[in-house]
């Protein structure tokens, strides 16, 4: 074989070129998300205590106070919205991925998905409060979770549905070949070798609504007191952490650094666990 | 006990069976009979037929819109081809083996008792033995049988093919297809396979598509040579091997192409 030494040197520089600005875009990536965890931590840590999670939020002047009422209202709404999402979710995936080749209706479904996936969701909030809250005659917390889950079941679809036909042909042939009817195929086999990303496309729903301000803006608006009753006005964090965050006061700066923080942290972990539920799948 | 004087019965009568892949004639005026409780070996080059032959017998071409067969296919008298058979009872009784192993992601135990519990209900007791017979049958108890739990994906390949057979066996069929089982094993696995299908066919009628005509020749009491669609030749093993009527099958048997 006859080298050509120029050649060959060209594309040895040409590489390590490439190879150079690959690295150099990954750590600025990577050095932005370590900025923002600094200054998330740098500012929120100094006012993360206990008084967190037993006060609730200060009215407008006064010292103290925590984020009870927000981050139980959060939980309230965030919960509902995944106990919701999920059933509707996986039972669209499913259906999507067993059927989904065989007639229009499934195609058209699997669009609008698609749609829905990348609306905006102040879009969706606006939605919501038109449909619900202008009903109702009334802010709610129900509302807030409707509009939450509006934003969390076409992920769920998604992941389900692409889940569901990573799983080989051959294994849904094996189960008919025994006699199986199809939902038994789908549900006992396929949807059983699915399991860990179907989980995990619930967990990164889940994450993605934990942090979603819009939607709950013109739904469940805010309230400053403690309360668990969805009829009405729930507090939540995000909003309110726009609040507190724009305001002149010192230590509502401080509980909106916290807020963030403590938003960060726990979409932080259920991204960790939804890579710890995979992995042991991929283990077997 | 004299087997001689109970004439074998045909388990399935394939009659002018036209198949197609959409536009494409794939199988093409087959006549075929499959002998109860014996082997009937399909060989053949890549892209005979052999492989669609077989999944028309449990109709296993239906899950595919665009795959449809035309003419007769008679299990026991019963025309499968008929738009009204009940697909599922019928893969009951004609139960199927693939060339890739396919546990179920559930554990040894639940991967045979999946299709037990479809149709039969039994006691928890029952389904024990049941389990343990069918393991049993595929020379598989031995090794498994303190791992009854663990997920049937944790075996060899050899182990999930055994396993594979052991989940057709256990639900009682009438008959066994099996598509190349032992292409994707190991030759210690796959003379394991073939002495299974030598007891098996004591009490099931068996047929089996193979690319290895050594297989064929150790394992088949019938052999049906198939080239481009067409059933050339069929008969006992023996003749087709050692006296076959066609010069097409000689030439595939010789090894002289294909």
């Amino acid at each position: 074989m006859q080298l050509n030494q120029s050649l060959y040197n060209q594309r040895r520089r040409k590489n390590a070129a490439i190879m150079a600005f690959s690295g150099v875009a990954s750590l600025i990536g990577l050095a932005v998300l370590v900025w923002i965890l600094f200054v998330l931590f740098s500012n929120g840590l100094y006012a993360l205590d206990w008084a967190i999670f037993t006060e609730d939020t200060p009215a407008p002047g006064t010292p103290g106070g925590g984020l009870r009422n927000a981050i139980v209202g959060s939980l309230i709404m965030v919960g509902c919205a995944v106990l919701i999402s999920t059933p509707i979710g996986v039972l669209a995936g499913i259906y999507l991925a067993e059927f989904g080749d065989a007639n229009k209706t499934a195609s058209v479904t699997r669009f609008v998905n698609e749609v829905m996936l990348s609306a905006p969701s102040v879009v969706l909030g606006l939605f919501v409060f038109a449909v619900v809250v202008m009903t109702m005659g009334n802010f709610s917390g129900y509302a807030g979770m409707i509009a939450l889950s509006l934003i969390a079941i076409p992920v769920v679809i998604k992941t389900t549905e692409n889940m569901m036909r990573m799983i080989p042909g051959s294994l849904r042939e094996a189960a008919f070949a025994l006699g199986a009817p199809h939902w038994k195929v789908a549900t006992m086999v396929v949807l059983r070798g699915a399991r860990a990303g179907v989980i995990t496309g619930v967990l990164l729903a889940l994450a993605r609504i934990s942090g979603e301000t819009a939607p709950l803006l013109f739904t469940a608006l805010n309230n400053q007191f403690f309360t668990l009753d969805m009829n009405g006005p729930m507090a939540n964090l995000p909003v309110w952490i726009y609040h507190m965050a724009m305001s002149p006061f010192d230590n509502w700066n401080e509980l909106a650094w916290a807020g963030a923080l403590l938003i960060t942290l726990t979409v932080l972990a259920i991204n960790i666990t939804a890579r710890i539920v995979f992995r042991e799948r991929v283990k077997v | 006990m004299s087997e001689a004087s109970v004439e074998p019965r045909n388990a399935i009568e394939v009659r002018n069976l036209n198949f197609y892949y959409g536009g494409f004639h794939a199988l093409k005026t087959v006549n075929l009979d499959i002998i109860e409780r014996k082997v009937t070996a399909f060989i053949g080059p890549s892209g005979c037929g052999k492989s669609t032959l077989l999944r028309t017998l449990n109709r296993m071409y239906s899950l595919y819109p665009g795959q449809r067969a035309e003419g007769l296919i008679s299990f026991y008298g019963q025309n499968i081809l008929d738009e009204k058979q009940d697909l599922n009872l019928l893969r009951a009784r004609i139960g199927m083996l693939f060339q890739k192993p396919t546990p179920f992601p559930m554990s040894i135990y639940d991967n045979i008792a999946f299709g037990v519990k479809l149709y039969e209900k039994l006691s928890r007791a029952d389904m024990d033995e049941r389990v343990q017979w069918a393991l049993s049958k595929a020379a598989l108890w031995n090794e498994v049988k303190d791992k009854l739990k663990q997920s049937g994906l944790s075996l060899s390949g050899g182990q999930q093919q055994r396993l594979c057979i052991a989940r057709s066996v256990a639900v009682k069929p009438s008959v066994l297809l099996l598509d190349e089982p032992t292409a994707s094993l190991d030759p210690i696995s796959t003379g394991k396979v073939e002495e299974l299908v030598h007891e098996l066919k004591k009490d099931y009628t068996i047929a089996i598509v193979t690319h290895n005509m050594q297989q064929a020749a150790r394992c088949s009491d019938f052999t049906a040579y198939m080239y481009l669609g067409e059933l050339m030749e069929y008969g006992a093993t023996e003749q087709i091997f050692f006296k076959p009527k066609r010069t097409e099958t000689e030439d595939y048997i010789t090894g002289r192409f294909g």
